[in-house]
């Protein structure tokens, strides 16, 4: 199947197909940024998407999730169209992201930060808010309650009443990746979680990803620039240059393309190996 | 309901019935004289549009200057209505109120319809919404007043004057605030598309598209009563401590509500970071329509009580100059603080309008907007937060759900 490595097992691909990137192609002005893109995930996956500066991975997530519109090629999620439909659609569709820097509603509250996501599903009329009805009660209440448990499997509960933009910088990481799973997505984009972090915090960054994604049943895409992240974590990897795909499969079969580290590390480096 | 009157709502309400009492006394046995009564009502008007800007600027982020423009468009068609009625023209009343609910019910309509396309632009929606408004207030005009206007004028001139004139007089000022409303809501769709800095610059514009509207009411506008350039007159003076009070409590009261639900949350995440907000699934479009809804209603009505106690409106008295007014009670109050606005609201109108007009010699007025850009200066460089910053009364204030305490420990602290 096109979009994905030929090599995995068969009991993989049974799995149905969560999103289908079909030839996606996208122009800023004259600039192509990405060209001729594919991608199959399917459910329960945890892929990766790799590649130098500039390559345009962030651009990829950015026509999935609806903040550019593809010029070209089709985005399908659960085998419905994405492109078109404005960003906050395609979030309560079922896809949440994470920012490359992170993007907390920094005046706020923890707690608060996560009820906002929930606000799709808050399942009261603004007019029972404005007179706050037993049914406002009822639903704030349990919104809340939700809200709290979240923290709670993030550690965070004991923070709810502090300010975001005060937390250390590993927790506003957590907190950036439960306020995307309150939202109750089935794929998660997850756009250089490691970035800025210690060794020691990136191990704890891959268990939790690992926790969430069985946790939550969950879907992953990774974009990361570091190695140790995306070779440990991911089950394949697709590694894109200028807007292409140049390589696709098994982290220990990008890991030796001569291609892959012709990009990363120049072609010096590629002719000296 | 009794059960939860207790603690900061206790104090609240309390509060506010007690203020409510005293000043009755005060307005009902002349202690306050006619100038005196009129700063609190002006201070109330002021406080209910600075609290819609709050909303708009402080909460949502959005730049606003075009409140003046909303409380202009309350005042003179609430005083439209009550002219007319006291004119013995039911007309006013019944195309105000029946073309606003008309227009609403309409607007439900459109939206329940665009909702089913993919990528309708700012503009479609707003002409669709502009021709649906300019139908419905047809509708309410040309059919409904010829049916309405005599039963209504039936109806309540059976009733005795005094509580007619109430009825009338709610219907003028709901009816203001509504319209308030729904022209912020048409001019909203596309200008709330700008970024905020843009959106700034259009609503300075539109006050003053008003407020030369307004200056030809009688040539290009078709309402001779409004009397143009020169002033309307005749308005019944019908605001009353009651209404003025009822009004601001409202408006204290939705303007909490709403920031303590989700869809205040979605208003306050819109301020914090707009792409954030939408990659957590928030229209952002909506939110700030929301804000700048509502915000304009409250201006809107603050309209109607002031034209109502004033007796005589000018269009001069709603020039964009005067647009910064709540703009700097909001300023000074703190963004995003109701307690702050209020206190400020109150205060400002006290001290510049009241004590100082009685201090300083006649000239002052001339110097006012020295003095309001000095103190705006000098309020930046001490206090950047606003006089109350972040501070909220406890009935204000949101309160956060205590932890989920685990079982052991309620158990130790009743051993």
């Amino acid at each position: 199947m096109k979009g994905r490595p030929e090599n995995l097992a068969p009991e993989v691909e049974a799995r149905p197909v969560v999103l289908e990137l079909e030839n996606v192609t996208h122009f800023f002005g004259n600039l192509r940024a990405v060209y001729a893109f594919d991608l199959v995930l399917r459910h329960g996956e945890l892929a990766g998407l790799i590649g130098p500066n500039g390559a345009g991975k962030t651009t990829v997530f950015n026509l999935v999730t609806g903040v550019y519109r593809a010029t070209e090629g089709n985005i399908r999620f659960h085998g419905a169209e994405l492109v078109g439909l404005p960003s906050h659609e395609i979030i309560q569709m079922g896809i949440a992201r994470t920012f490359q820097n992170i993007r907390l509603f920094s005046n706020l509250t923890v707690l608060d930060n996560v009820r906002i996501a929930y606000h799709p599903h808050a399942g009261y009329s603004l007019a029972d808010a404005v007179f706050h009805t037993p049914r406002y009660r009822a639903k704030e209440a349990e919104m809340t309650e939700q809200a709290q448990e979240f923290l709670a499997i993030f550690g965070l509960e004991e923070r709810q009443a502090d300010v975001a933009g005060s937390l250390p910088y590993g927790l506003q990481r957590r907190l950036e990746i439960a306020r995307a799973l309150a939202t109750r997505p089935q794929l998660l984009i997850l756009d250089e979680p490691a970035a800025g972090m210690n060794p020691q915090e990136i191990d704890e960054l891959m268990e939790l990803i690992h926790f969430i994604r069985d946790r939550f049943d969950l879907t992953i895409l990774l974009v990361e620039h570091r190695m140790r992240l995306v070779m440990n974590i991911c089950e394949w990897i697709t590694v894109m240059d200028f807007g292409e795909i140049i390589a696709r499969g098994k982290p220990e079969e990008v890991r030796n393309n001569p291609q892959v580290i012709e990009a990363y590390l120049g072609r010096q480096a590629a002719i000296l190996r | 309901m009794l059960k939860r009157l207790r603690g900061p709502n206790l104090l609240f309400f309390g509060g506010a019935l007690l203020i409510f009492v005293v000043f009755q006394i005060l307005i009902g046995f002349h202690i306050l004289n006619n100038f005196w009564r009129g700063i609190i009502y002006w201070g109330a008007a002021i406080t209910m549009v600075s609290l819609g800007l709050n909303l708009i600027y402080g909460y949502n982020g959005q730049f606003s200057l075009g409140q003046y423009g909303f409380y202009a468009i309350g005042a003179y068609a609430s005083a439209d209505v009550t002219y007319r009625w006291t004119n013995g023209d039911p007309a006013g009343a019944v195309v105000l109120v029946t073309g606003c609910i008309l227009a609403l019910l309409l607007f439900a309509l459109v939206s329940a319809f665009l909702r089913r396309f993919y990528g309708v632009t700012a503009m479609t929606k707003f002409t669709a919404y502009l021709l649906v408004t300019i139908l419905a207030f047809f509708i309410a005009l040309r059919v409904l007043n010829p049916v309405l206007g005599p039963v209504l004028w039936s109806v309540l001139g059976a009733l005795p004057a005094v509580v007619s004139q109430q009825i009338v007089f709610f219907l003028a000022l709901l009816g203001g605030a509504a319209f308030a409303g729904i022209i912020s809501f048409l001019f909203g769709i596309p200008v709330l598309e700008l970024g905020s800095d843009y959106f700034g610059i259009a609503t300075l514009g539109f006050t003053i598209i008003v407020k030369v509207l307004l200056d030809n009411t009688d040539t290009l506008l078709p309402f001779p009563e409004m009397k143009g350039a020169r002033g309307m007159v005749g308005i019944p003076e019908w605001t009353t401590w009651p209404w003025v009070f009822l009004s601001l409590l409202f408006v204290i009261l939705i303007m909490r509500n709403l920031l303590h639900s989700t869809y205040g949350r979605t208003v306050v995440s819109v301020r914090e970071d707009e792409r954030a907000a939408t990659l957590v699934g928030i229209d952002v479009a909506s939110a700030k329509l929301l804000a700048f809804v509502v915000g304009s209603f409250f201006a809107g009505l603050a309209g109607g009580i002031r034209a109502h106690d004033l007796a005589f409106l000018h269009p001069q008295s709603f020039n964009f100059i005067q647009s910064f007014n709540p703009l700097i009670i909001v300023v000074f109050g703190g963004l995003g603080s109701m307690t702050g606005t209020i206190l400020t609201g109150f205060i400002w109108i006290f001290l510049l309008e009241g004590i100082l007009r009685l201090v300083l010699p006649q000239g002052f007025e001339t110097w006012r907007f020295v003095v309001y850009p000095l103190a705006l200066l000098l309020m930046m460089l001490l206090r950047p937060e606003g006089l109350f910053g972040k501070y909220e009364i406890p009935f204000l204030r949101q309160v956060l759900p205590p932890l989920r305490k685990k079982q052991p420990a309620a158990e130790e602290v009743t051993a």
